[in-house]
């Protein structure tokens, strides 16, 4: 008998239906993935299982979980199954822990709340609950609070709140999504070696066909709020037939065509650049401590050539951004576009910056929703001494919007009616406008679903080609810059630690480094496409 | 904790001595003769000689600082020139009514606004919510002189249940002086309640959309439980900060409230003052409301410090 068993579950706020008679099962010790672009109803589904739905919402069909009818329970029954027979970990490490309560505290609380023991004797038990979870007491003492650890070290703890009382299941709604590749890696193996060791069943929600793939026994893709294919991960990608779950995975491994451009003449060029911050004051009146972001870095672009930067979080690509589009001053070294410096002086010289453009991660809140898209896409023009106006301006705008393949007519629309991939590409056109050589795309496409991402991708190969751009693309995403980079920088700590041809460097890494950054990136199994 | 309780206090003196300085430099040193102010323009050279004098007016203004300032440490501030006692007599007389209503209006403020805001914002969007948006915007709309007449009308006037003004004094004992500052300490309270009321709303409301709320929740809390033991603390740092500002302003603020009830207030002392343009007792009294000013919102941060552990380590 399965563990977790879920008939024909309908769900719908108001008049909107979200789910449609979804089916899915897990025995136990047994992984099930489910994957799904955003909208498809994945979480809702694991809100249903776990009775935690927003207001207004109605289910219908059987949700049974250890022979229990989760839709028949009073709402204090399943306060007690909560926590204790079924445990959840959520996607954002950084909020989903209590910011003024100690680790041991919270961990403690899932104990207390379903047992009867004295604080003394649930904070040993939440110690042991961290302790399987690799936060050893030594290292990581009860008494710290979420604000000292880590966005791993963060998952890890709420993983241990959702295991502390061995529930029979647990849920993991994109556990890894927030995280860098080496703590994913990690964070997957930890919650299969738990699901192993207490013989628990695992609901496992993703968006990347890659992460499951590794880990789940079966897995389940939904689009729409239906569940579209089903079936064991080994055989899954060879045996799929519906046409949506084909497009998914053809999406995930898709690799741009890029036309080959002659490469020229050094475009951009980075010279021994230093990036220090001030810290906070350690004492009242001592010196400051200094943080060196980015040490020493020198890199050439040369002109039609299409660069990645890769590196987790924290190791200083997002400072250098910042300083190649002289945004901020560097305390050393220099940074050319064109033979031209970025700084000159003390002031940002604004001849060679309209030279570049950049295109942000977040599509959402890159641009002020009070304007039309016509006056966001212009912004830039700020940057020139004389900007086109009158019919020449709309001219300019026709142009970008179409270039990126939306109408011209689109300009008198706010932000708020276009998607997620539509604004990323309202975007790029913000950055074409000016006609730059040169555009820096920060995880650029790190926010979007798969197949949209691969339409984008599309999208900057081809301009690359009909305007001769060259791109630096910064992404902590190694498949990304695998299918749209010629050559690829690895940066570590604020240094760079390996350089070279894109292929050769994600296929015979010489850097432990990097070597360890190829191992944790989740891959589709070999052959499938 | 140490470390953060010396820097507040470090900068608690500096503000002190920032602003004595400038309030100092306002209201003696800018206007050029002190003497001449406070005589008004007919006054005749020789009595202006002799004012002078009696301020201490022939010193340098840097001396005259020094001096002030250290009178003020000693409790000395100083003689009022229209009434010709000490100040810090006048200003403590006046303070055993106003402190003692600003505190008592500060406790009706948060015991009737707390509970309110909490149980409008665990039942969003029901009729309970929707009286209380109601209630507390009409709270806020009107004025609080008006309100307070009208109390005056019904529970002094019609039921005689208090007196309709004037002090009782704490010679009597403790009652009496807390019934005749009953009606004033409600009349303040009513429209600091209501926006209390509604800052407890929404951040509380803020926070129960947390996601830290929502683990709460799949630990197997219950709502009531998630509220309490999550979303309320962290819910109080907006709440202290308005109350921090409440405080402040009950102090002194209560000026109308107080001619209403002919209350012998600070507000009514330093109204009095600038009328008889008795610079002396200006500079006193704004100088002691700065003070209690900065020691409220130190005693906001140290509160801050005390919910949130990441104040404590920063910075």
């Amino acid at each position: 008998m399965s563990l977790l068993e879920i008939q024909n579950l309908s769900l719908s706020i108001g008049t909107y239906e979200i789910l449609h008679r979804v089916s899915l099962s897990v025995a136990p010790g047994e992984i099930l993935g489910v994957i799904g672009e955003s909208g498809s109803g994945k979480s809702m589904t694991a809100f249903a299982t776990m009775q935690l739905l927003p207001e207004g919402a109605r289910c219908e069909g059987r949700i049974a979980l250890d022979g229990q009818e989760m839709l028949e329970l009073p709402e204090a029954q399943l306060c007690a199954l909560r926590g204790s027979a079924v445990g959840m970990v959520f996607q954002e490490p950084m909020t989903a822990l209590n910011p003024l309560q100690t680790i041991g505290d919270q961990v403690a609380e899932t104990i207390r709340i379903h047992q009867k023991t004295s604080r003394r004797q649930a904070l040993l038990l939440a110690q042991e609950a961290l302790e399987r979870v690799e936060l050893p007491a030594d290292r990581f003492p009860l008494s710290r609070y979420p604000h000292e650890l880590s966005g791993g070290q963060r998952q890890r703890v709420v993983i241990a709140m959702a295991i502390a009382l061995r529930p029979k299941l647990l849920i993991a709604d994109e556990p890894t999504t927030a995280l860098d590749v080496t703590t994913q890696a990690q964070i997957l193996a930890l919650l299969t070696r738990l699901v192993r060791e207490d013989g628990m069943g695992l609901l496992m929600i993703s968006h990347d066909l890659a992460v499951v793939a590794d880990m789940a026994d079966r897995i389940a893709i939904m689009q729409n709020g239906r569940v579209v294919e089903e079936g064991p991960a080994r055989t899954l990608f060879h045996t799929m037939q519906h046409p949506y779950s084909k497009a998914l995975l053809a999406a995930s491994a898709h690799a741009p065509v890029m036309t080959p451009q002659e490469e020229g003449a050094p475009l951009l060029e980075v010279r021994d650049v230093h990036r220090r911050y001030p810290m906070a004051r350690k004492t009242l009146f001592g010196p400051r401590q200094e943080f060196h972001a980015v040490k020493g870095v020198s890199l050439t672009l040369k002109a039609g050539e299409s660069l990645g930067l890769v590196g987790e979080s924290g190791c200083g690509k997002s400072t250098l951004t910042r300083a190649i589009l002289g945004l901020e001053q560097v305390q050393g070294g220099e940074i050319r576009l064109g033979g031209q410096p970025v700084f000159t002086g003390d002031k940002p010289n604004p001849a060679v910056r309209r030279r570049m453009q950049v295109v942000f991660q977040d599509p959402y809140g890159s641009f002020n929703p009070r304007h039309r898209v016509g006056r966001l896409v212009t912004e830039p023009f700020h940057l020139s001494e004389n900007p086109p106006t009158g019919a020449a301006r709309e001219a300019a705008i026709a142009e970008a919007l179409e270039a990126v393949g939306l109408k011209a007519s689109d300009k008198s629309k706010y932000i708020h009616e276009f998607s997620g991939g539509q604004r990323q590409r309202i975007a790029i056109a913000r950055a074409l406008i000016t006609k730059p050589e040169l555009i820096l795309l920060d995880e650029a496409v790190s926010a979007l679903d798969v197949q949209v991402r691969a339409q984008i991708l599309d999208l900057l190969a081809d301009l690359s080609g009909r305007f001769g751009l060259s791109y630096l693309f910064i992404s902590h995403d190694l498949s990304v810059v695998r299918s749209i980079t010629d050559r690829v920088l690895v940066m570590q700590a604020g240094e760079i630690v390996e350089e070279g041809p894109t292929e050769q460097v994600l296929e015979r890494p010489t850097h432990p480094y990097t070597k360890k950054l190829v191992a944790a990136a989740p891959r589709l199994p070999e052959g499938v496409l | 904790m140490l470390r953060f309780l010396l820097t507040r206090l470090t900068s608690l003196v500096l503000s002190l001595v920032v602003a004595s300085a400038v309030i100092f430099a306002v209201i003696e040193v800018l206007p050029g003769d002190p003497a001449a102010v406070m005589l008004g323009v007919n006054a005749q050279e020789d009595t202006l000689a002799a004012l002078r004098e009696e301020l201490g007016l022939t010193e340098a203004p840097v001396m005259r600082y020094f001096h002030w300032v250290t009178g003020l440490l000693q409790g000395d501030f100083g003689v009022s020139y229209s009434y010709r006692i000490p100040v810090a007599e006048m200003i403590s007389d006046r303070l055993q009514v106003s402190l003692p209503l600003a505190l008592f209006a500060l406790v009706l403020t948060v015991v009737i606004a707390i509970p309110v805001g909490i149980w409008a914002a665990s039942r969003r969007g029901s009729a309970v919510d929707l009286g209380v948006m109601g209630v507390t915007q009409l709270g806020v709309a009107v004025p609080n002189f008006w309100f307070a007449m009208l109390m005056v009308l019904v529970f002094a006037v019609n039921l005689r249940w208090f007196s309709a003004g004037g002090f009782a004094g704490w010679d009597e004992g403790i009652l009496p002086a807390l019934k005749s500052l009953t009606l004033p300490a409600i009349a303040l309270a009513l429209p600091q309640a209501s926006i209390l009321a509604r800052v407890m709303r929404s951040a509380l409301l803020d926070t129960l959309g947390e996601d830290f709320v929502r683990t709460a929740r799949a630990k197997g809390l219950t709502r009531r439980q998630a509220l309490w033991r999550h979303a309320f603390r962290n819910a109080l740092i907006p709440v202290l900060t308005i109350i921090g500002l409440q405080f402040s302003f009950l102090l002194a603020g209560g000026i109308i409230i107080e001619n209403v009830f002919y209350l012998p207030g600070l507000g009514r002392l330093i109204f009095q003052a600038i009328s008889a343009r008795d610079l002396v007792v200006v500079e006193s009294v704004v100088m002691l409301l700065v003070f209690a000013v900065i020691v409220v919102n130190f005693l906001v941060e140290v509160a801050y410090a005390l919910i949130d552990p990441r104040l404590r380590s920063a910075r």
